[in-house]
């Protein structure tokens, strides 16, 4: 799908989930072989055109998470491209074991789809958040975790996973309005991070929708004399060491994620970083350990100090102390 | 409705065909208990499922010998991972697995773990061991055939004590669903797992009627009685529905130590058990047939 300025404010407006959907519709047209998997989601995951146009490519299992996983692990032996969706809770953990012994152990390849990850659905309770997801899948080997930050990285997220022929588990997180990082054509691979700002005194590492809350803050910082380098993590695992090595010299390297702090990008960056000679100081922020009240997603990014202004003020008081 | 696959008219050829193949599994099987060492080896859930695969490994499943990955072969899934000495058992005496091979069984290196591990050169379809998983996949292959117009069927081999797992119910409704009448599941209804009586730890009773009441076609038979596996096998129609047997068996049949004994169900078998359960195996092979001689 072309990025042109008409389809990144489409899908900033329509949302993460409906820019899946789409995306699926226009991989269908030139992948016969791509088979579609929900578990009763497919009206929330955007499928519905999706449904209609491919019905022969669709499948819906009901509530059935590890049903869905394994009848998705035999499609993809017997040569289909396949892709699983659901909430992400569901998607990452009632079916945890099928993932695996399935895409893990026998190295399957299906791309699996956790929707509405982070803290979205805050409204409704924890039960459907997901702050756990990229450090349980991350754990297990031959899954790759990836968290796109817009519209524009939802589409070359899925266009590069058809073709991977791995494993991979797309954490959708989605805000009121998807924010738009990217306006026009850029270069896009699982496991290689894409720098987004330049600076000298600090850098972030951030993905999903905290690429946006990062940038925002940059803003902020480079007002009151601090120049930030902000890089879009947007993969987990692999891990992109070499941009990683890049980044040794700055004094201080800050971790943001809409996920916990204990297993996601923060962890992982310090699990290669600890091991070098020289390294920068880490700050983590993410959600620090808990589950949040319940509220709008605002208020709730509030509680968990993930807004722009938060993450600056952090980050003023790190330098400061 | 239409008929089933195929209308053979059993012959002793067959059945004793059937009976060497189910005998030449237990050697295997015994060389493999064996082999495992102190490592122990799950051997009454193996036993219990030899005349199942037997029957079919010998006469039911469409195979290439030559071509364990032949694109129109039957697709056999061993959810009940534990009963792995009757399935490589099976997969040696087809020709997948190396006779050789079986002596490594569960040693280092060896392909032959303490469950199966997807390996296309041995005819492992999938890996197993973790229980309730194989009936998902297996619809997954057959719903694979439907959409490529293969006539290719399913069979997953799964144990009534992994019937407690929420996921096989899953599978249940779904292969009524889906319509996948190109799929059986055999229930290896030994009655026992690990914790004792499967009545007992949670009770399934009429599994048949389950099934049913599901959609699905369900028949029960003696699990070791060859003749009527390969009839049932024979008798499974083509009418849009799923087909279950239940075959109620003996974990640890074969072996007067063994049969019903739940201390087998994962033990270690020493040097002079393994010599005393040959011989008894070889006693009751060749008495019976002089017998029929």
């Amino acid at each position: 799908m072309e990025i042109t300025a008409k389809n990144v404010k489409k899908w900033s407006t329509v949302g993460a989930r409906p820019t899946f959907g789409m995306t699926m519709v226009e991989l269908a047209k030139t992948n016969p072989n791509m088979i579609v998997l929900t578990a009763d989601v497919s009206t929330s995951a955007g499928l519905e055109r999706y449904k209609k146009m491919f019905p022969e490519q669709f499948i819906d299992v009901g509530i059935a998470e590890q049903n869905m996983m394994g009848i998705a692990t035999a499609l993809s032996k017997e040569g289909y491209c396949v892709v699983t969706t659901t909430f992400a809770p569901f998607q990452s953990m009632r079916c945890l074991e099928q993932i695996r012994v399935n895409q893990g152990y026998m190295g399957l390849p299906v791309i699996m789809v956790g929707l509405s990850s982070g803290l979205y659905h805050c409204y409704l309770g924890n039960t459907h958040c997901c702050f756990e997801d990229a450090a349980i899948l991350r754990s297990i080997p031959n899954i790759a975790v990836v968290t796109p930050a817009d519209g524009a990285e939802i589409v070359k997220t899925f266009e590069y996973a058809v073709n991977y022929h791995k494993s991979i588990y797309v954490r959708l997180i989605e805000g009121k309005n998807l924010p738009i990082i990217y306006k026009e054509d850029f270069s896009f691979s699982i496991g290689k991070a894409n720098i987004l700002r330049e600076g000298q005194d600090i850098v972030i590492l951030a993905n999903g929708t905290m690429v946006a809350q990062a940038l925002t803050a940059a803003d902020i910082l480079q007002e009151r004399g601090i120049s930030c380098k902000v890089i879009d993590f947007h993969t987990i695992k692999p891990l992109d060491t070499e941009l990683l090595d890049s980044v040794i010299d700055y004094p201080l390297l800050i971790t943001i994620e809409e996920h916990s702090v204990i297993g996601g990008l923060g962890s992982a960056v310090a699990e290669y970083m600890i091991q070098k000679r020289r390294k920068p100081r880490q700050l983590f922020m993410g959600i620090q350990d808990f589950y949040p009240h319940s509220s709008d997603y605002e208020t709730v990014l509030k509680q968990c100090g993930l807004t722009a202004k938060q993450i600056a003020e952090k980050i003023v008081s790190e330098i400061g102390e | 409705m239409a008929c089933g696959r195929r209308n053979v008219v059993l012959d002793e050829k067959t059945i004793n065909k059937i009976s060497e193949f189910a005998f030449h599994m237990r050697k295997h099987a015994l060389t493999m208990s064996y082999a495992s060492g102190n490592h122990a080896v799950h051997f009454g859930g193996g036993m219990s499922v030899i005349d199942i695969l037997a029957v079919l490994y010998a006469e039911i499943l469409k195979l290439d010998r030559e071509n364990p990955v032949w694109e129109d072969r039957d697709r056999f899934i061993m959810s009940k991972g534990h009963g792995v000495i009757g399935y490589y058992a099976a997969l040696a005496e087809v020709g997948y697995i190396p006779l050789e091979e079986l002596k490594k069984f569960e040693q280092e290196n060896s392909y032959l773990m303490g469950h199966p591990v997807y390996t296309p050169k041995y005819g492992i379809e999938f890996t197993n061991g973790s229980l309730g998983m194989g009936v998902s996949l297996g619809i997954g292959t057959a719903l694979s055939a439907k959409k490529k117009g293969k006539n290719y069927k399913t069979y997953i081999l799964i144990g009534d004590g992994e019937a407690d797992e929420g996921s096989i119910w899953e599978a249940a409704m779904s292969a009524v669903q889906f319509q996948l009448d190109n799929l059986c599941v055999i229930i290896d209804r030994n009655r026992l797992q690990l914790g004792g009586d499967t009545e007992e730890i949670m009770a399934h009773g009429d599994l048949r009627k389950k099934y049913e009441i599901f959609g699905w076609n369900s028949y029960e038979v003696n699990g070791h009685n060859v003749k009527e596996l390969c009839h049932v096998f024979h008798e499974i129609p083509v009418n849009k529905k799923p087909s279950i047997i239940i075959a109620n068996t003996i974990k640890g049949k074969g072996f007067h130590f063994s049969e019903n004994n739940n201390s087998w169900h994962h033990a270690v078998m020493t040097e002079s058990q393994y010599e005393a359960a040959l011989k008894e195996l070889e006693d009751s092979y060749y008495g019976n047939n002089s017998k029929k001689c």
